[in-house]
């Protein structure tokens, strides 16, 4: 069977890309702390020797649109271009392409449907960056199959937190059931306090500190009970409008498994929101 | 209230540079010329096989001709949507970082919690 060589949750930041990249009085002053932070970070991936990475994000209104929305849908293609023209556009980010690992999205679907989630497909996907900014940062030279998963966090009607739990949970039976020799690391991004066209948006901090405190202290944690005691839909507008993004988070930990703590954590804060990184290491509780 | 399709306006508009433009110079042209031509079209489906009772109120009519971000985020058009486009088309007129953004922010102050609904 397949190993979950690691497990990985973090912010995805699009302004990354540009920050790291700029020089001279381009370079904004918080970007060699951030540098520094991202390159512990993807240490963290590395060590764990990946064959594979499944990749849970969210499109934002670039492939996926109101009049046919899925709620969560897997990538089965061999190939995934990535990033959009107004991506491009606004944070800088540069074109990519990415292969995809088929055997393991039919996989995923086939056993996801029959574990109780009626997973809507795409045979040819275009990927923004919510899946890309995780690759610049966690494995920029982009050399590994993925299969792309994307959830609804933006367009309501969205599925309650704890459906974003019991599928992190399946992803994680499901990957440890496939039968491969492969390392797969299961990766997801999400966000903590973020508005986004708002009042709040844009500040010297994210909008809610003290929900990210507390975001921060569940994942690193484990702490699935509190966070799904906490949290609801409606609950989830109040540290900003776009704070939906942390059940991508809820995902995650669902991934990770209940209670079990974070093997590595990080956070920095930056203006308009925190960054956060997670890597848990399931082999090693073997 | 349409909030869908004030919704596929901005989308449609953001994902095409020269409609970016367009929507910047002549907003009042270019509102009036979608939604006669665009607003009926849906995205995955032959031109042919258009809609047919798609279209704005007088209000929303009015916010997007006159590139009110204000009265769309009062409407309940999508935030994120609104947001995007709108960085595209203004922030190259502020010479400060995030100075467009910032303006923004300041304009919607008056908003509490909760904000206009954005469900569609």
């Amino acid at each position: 069977m397949a190993t979950v060589a690691a497990v990985i949750a973090s912010t995805h930041h699009p302004f990354y890309y540009r920050a790291s990249t700029s020089t001279g009085t381009d370079r904004p002053p918080f970007a060699d702390e951030w540098v520094s932070k991202i390159e512990a970070f993807r240490e963290t991936l590395t060590r764990a020797r990946p064959d594979v990475l499944v990749m849970v994000g969210s499109d934002h209104f670039h492939q996926l649109w109101l009049d046919n929305m899925p709620q969560f849908l897997v990538g089965k293609a061999p190939f995934y271009d990535a990033n959009f023209y107004n991506e491009e556009r606004e944070f800088g980010l540069p074109r990519m392409f990415l292969r995809g690992h088929e055997e393991l999205s039919a996989y995923l679907l086939r056993q996801g449907i029959d574990a109780g989630f009626d997973l809507s497909f795409s045979n040819e996907l275009r990927i923004d960056h919510s899946i890309t900014c995780p690759l610049i940062t966690l494995r920029p030279q982009a050399d590994l199959p993925i299969v792309p998963i994307y959830t609804n966090i933006f367009a309501p009607p969205m599925p309650q937190p704890k459906r974003f739990v019991e599928l992190g949970r399946t992803i994680r039976q499901l990957v440890e059931s496939w039968p491969s020799d492969a390392r797969v690391a299961i990766i997801g991004t999400g966000h903590l306090s973020l508005e986004l066209g708002g009042p709040r948006q844009f500040g010297p901090h994210g909008p809610d500190p003290e929900f990210d405190r507390k975001a921060v202290g569940w994942i690193a944690s484990g702490d699935l009970e509190s966070a799904l005691a906490e949290v609801s839909l409606d609950s989830l507008w109040l540290p900003g409008n776009a704070t939906h993004g942390f059940m991508d988070f809820m995902l995650m930990m669902g991934v990770a498994g209940d209670n079990v703590k974070a093997d590595y954590s990080d956070s920095l804060d930056l203006f308009h929101t925190m960054e956060a990184y997670f890597t848990w290491y399931p082999e090693a509780r073997k | 209230m349409s909030k869908y399709l004030l919704n596929k306006f901005l989308y449609t508009v953001d994902r095409d540079p020269e409609l970016v433009e367009r929507y910047r110079v002549d907003p009042v042209g270019t509102v009036a010329w979608w939604e006669t031509e665009r607003a009926n079209v849906i995205l995955n489906v032959p031109e042919l096989e258009r809609s047919t009772w798609l279209e704005f109120t007088d209000a929303e009519r009015e916010a997007l001709a006159t590139h009110d971000y204000v009265t769309l985020f009062e409407l309940g058009a999508h935030n994120f949507l609104t947001l995007t486009l709108f960085i595209a088309m203004f922030e190259r007129d502020y010479d400060e970082p995030l100075g467009f953004q910032l303006e923004y922010a300041r304009k919607l102050s008056h908003f509490s919690l909760p904000y206009p609904d954005i469900s569609t």
